[in-house]
């Protein structure tokens, strides 16, 4: 584990001193086309998100449902690629010195880039963390290991099949934050109760005194709310680009407003997250 | 390089060499690991053995024959061809093998629900009859394209009373249905047992479709030592994902004097980009839970794989085919749809038997390779299964309306 403080540990410490959870807001790089992403990238900020998931598109997202597969082709179609998602990341960079970036996606397009030629490129345009879904611990050698060698953190999902027993090989090479899947299934399925995710959080904190992130079926400010309560920090993926899609016309491209309407709803759920210790 | 065994793999991690692997998300994880135990506690269980047995041979019909293929040995007046004749199991394929094993797992470990991916549908119905068989719901996941090109297969699907959901992501065909078998699996962890129907997907299913289906290879080597008093000379096999063809392979790896040639689906040609021959015209990559070679662009996005062969038509290639292609074990070769459709016809006209338009492409490297052999060298090739589902296919190529 690295030992000198990241952007994102530093991030977390200063929300414990604001006395509130965080909200991490996901959009995919490059959808619905570079130069929009690029905006609502830059405006995630100040619309209220504490630290951004940045989706590496990829053709074949297994653990994602309808709504992020959808993002990821288009923003494919519209001709994204690993080194225009590094653009995005170096171009936010300009502007925003504070905010960790974390890139979301699957293995095959950071193996196919190089590994180490990845890290060194990722690390040199501002990324901060990585989470990559199709890698669990029994992996750790492809890229959890060099990541935390190149100081990149590398952010490990836990799941409600995650038990006693697992739990400290999920945790072992982890750093950053731990985001617990609050639902078995897909991106934008069904959503956990309070009450679940109360204790899948506590089960967590037993192991680790790693921040919390809670994610999968957070669809409006009150459910981000509920997780703020508990957890260090509420992930919204699937409502944030459902909210994109809506501003699309028939074509799929970008009409004017949407980048305004989808930071617009950014900010409800940051002022639910705020709000919800209050 | 030289090996003492090739028949050794998977390590404990489920490599083959670099090949194999386990890159599944943190959901499935815990189940892959209960199957894997649950797989290494029966695959030593003389009960779970008795049981398999029972199955395969009174309701699957096995042993299949190994026939000799006089007349079209005649015409093509080299190689001596045997035709091992996996389409005569009940439904008509080799896949009914793997998945009697997999039910026969399922049950074992207490699972009350299972799916399927399905591309020229054989795995499908294979899937749903043995789930008929056993009394267990299943849903099978196809793609459009798929459906609209193998219609019996689907309504055979749905007499056996599976549930066939047509996917509509991607390209609609053979990897997208294992994308969206994943995500029904990663949704329902508690009561579902997912039957891969090939030598993929992770840790340990390469391995166990490749021990179900190696009774192909163990048939073999018994029946030509009986028929001719020693070993085949050549085995010839389709490989789409790889199930019949390593499990014709697999027993005779360290037999150095046996060639392998398994022949992957070429489609318009591989100089025209529309293929489905992951070795011949891919690098490794990593795709549904294993590294192995994939159809993919330079940024590792996956390509559609084309060929006229459902059955075949996907991006990938069972790890341990990768390996073997890279240690040279295995020699890989292609056919397109065109010699393929030739093959399909000659094998109706000579021999009386129509082959599924997968073994076609098998028949068409026998075609191109028995007249050049001497009339002593035994060649065996996998017919893994019955073309009555490829009629409407192959009629619409041949201008036939039905």
């Amino acid at each position: 584990m690295s030992t000198t403080t990241s952007r994102i540990d530093r991030r977390f410490a200063a929300l414990k001193v604001e006395g509130r959870a965080g909200l991490v807001a996901f959009i995919t790089a490059g959808d619905p086309d570079h130069g929009t992403c690029l905006e609502l990238l830059t405006g995630l900020p100040a619309a209220g998100a504490d630290l951004i998931e940045l989706g590496m598109p990829f053709t074949d997202p297994m653990a994602d449902g309808p709504a992020i597969q959808a993002s990821t082709l288009r923003a494919l179609a519209a001709g994204a690629r690993m080194t225009r998602t590094l653009d995005l990341v170096r171009a936010f960079r300009e502007g925003d010195a504070d905010t960790p970036i974390i890139l979301m996606g699957y293995y095959n397009p950071v193996y196919a880039y190089g590994v180490d030629r990845f890290l060194a490129d990722a690390k040199a345009a501002g990324v901060d963390g990585l989470i990559v879904v199709d890698l669990p611990p029994e992996e750790d050698g492809e890229l959890c290991l060099p990541a935390q060698a190149a100081g990149v953190n590398f952010i490990r999902l836990a799941t409600p099949t995650t038990d006693k027993a697992r739990l400290p090989a999920v945790l072992a090479n982890t750093s950053g934050f731990i985001y617990y899947v609050s639902i078995a299934g897909i991106t934008g399925a069904g959503s956990a109760t309070s009450d679940a995710i109360a204790a899948a959080v506590a089960h967590l904190r037993t192991g680790t005194d790693l921040p919390v992130a809670v994610g999968f079926g957070i669809t409006t400010p009150e459910g981000a709310a509920d997780v703020a309560r508990v957890a260090d920090a509420a992930v919204v993926g699937s409502a944030i680009v459902r909210r994109l899609e809506a501003s699309l016309d028939a074509e799929g491209k970008a009409q004017p407003g949407l980048v305004a309407d989808v930071l617009g709803f950014v900010g409800e759920l940051a002022a639910g997250v705020r709000g919800a210790r209050k | 390089m030289s090996l003492n065994t090739y028949r050794a793999g998977p390590d404990e991690h489920g490599h083959f060499g670099i090949y194999g692997g386990r890159f599944v998300a943190e959901t499935l994880m815990p189940l892959i690991l209960d199957l894997e135990k649950a797989y290494t506690a029966a695959k030593d269980d003389p009960a779970f053995k008795t049981e398999m047995s029972y199955y395969l041979n009174q309701y699957v019909g096995r042993p299949s024959k190994l026939y000799f293929a006089e007349r079209l040995t005649n015409e093509l007046g080299g190689a001596k061809i045997y035709l091992k004749r996996e389409e005569l199991n009940h439904t008509g394929a080799h896949k009914i093998n793997n998945c009697i094993g997999q039910i026969l797992l399922a049950k074992r470990m207490g699972k009350t629900r299972i799916i399927a991916e399905t591309g020229a549908g054989q795995h499908g119905v294979a899937t749903a009859t043995v789930c008929a068989l056993f009394g267990l719901p299943c849903t099978i996941y196809m793609g459009e394209v798929d459906i609209a090109r193998q219609q019996p297969n689907v309504f055979r699907m749905k007499l056996l009373g599976a549930e066939v959901k047509p996917v509509t992501s991607g390209s609609r065909t053979l990897k997208d249905a294992m994308n969206e078998a994943l995500r029904d699996w990663v949704t329902n962890v508690g009561d579902t047992f997912y039957i891969i129907g090939t030598t993929a997907g992770p840790h340990p299913y390469p391995a166990l479709v490749r021990d179900f289906q190696s009774i192909i290879g163990h048939e073999v080597r018994a029946q030509m030592t009986a028929m001719e008093g020693r070993l085949p000379d050549t085995l010839v096999a389709c490989i789409g994902g790889g199930s019949n063809a390593l499990g014709l392979f697999h027993p005779f790896l360290d037999d150095a004097d046996v060639a392998m040639v398994a022949v992957e689906a070429a489609g318009h040609g591989i100089e025209t980009g529309e293929h489905a021959a992951s070795l011949t015209g891919g690098r490794p990559g990593v795709l549904h839970g294993n590294r192995t070679y994939l159809l993919q662009d330079g940024d590792g996005q996956i390509l559609e794989g084309h060929s006229i062969s459902a059955g075949l038509d996907y991006p990938g290639i069972g790890p341990e085919h990768s390996w073997l292609h890279d240690v040279g074990r295995v020699k890989y070769v292609s056919a397109t749809d065109q010699e393929a459709l030739a093959a399909f016809q000659r094998l109706s006209k000579v021999e009386g038997i129509i082959p599924a338009l997968e073994s076609a492409h098998a028949l068409a490297e026998v075609i191109r390779s028995a007249p050049t052999l001497p009339k002593d060298h035994l060649m065996v090739v996998n017919l893994s299964g019955r073309g009555d589902k490829d009629i409407f296919t192959v009629a619409r190529e041949l201008g036939v309306s039905l």
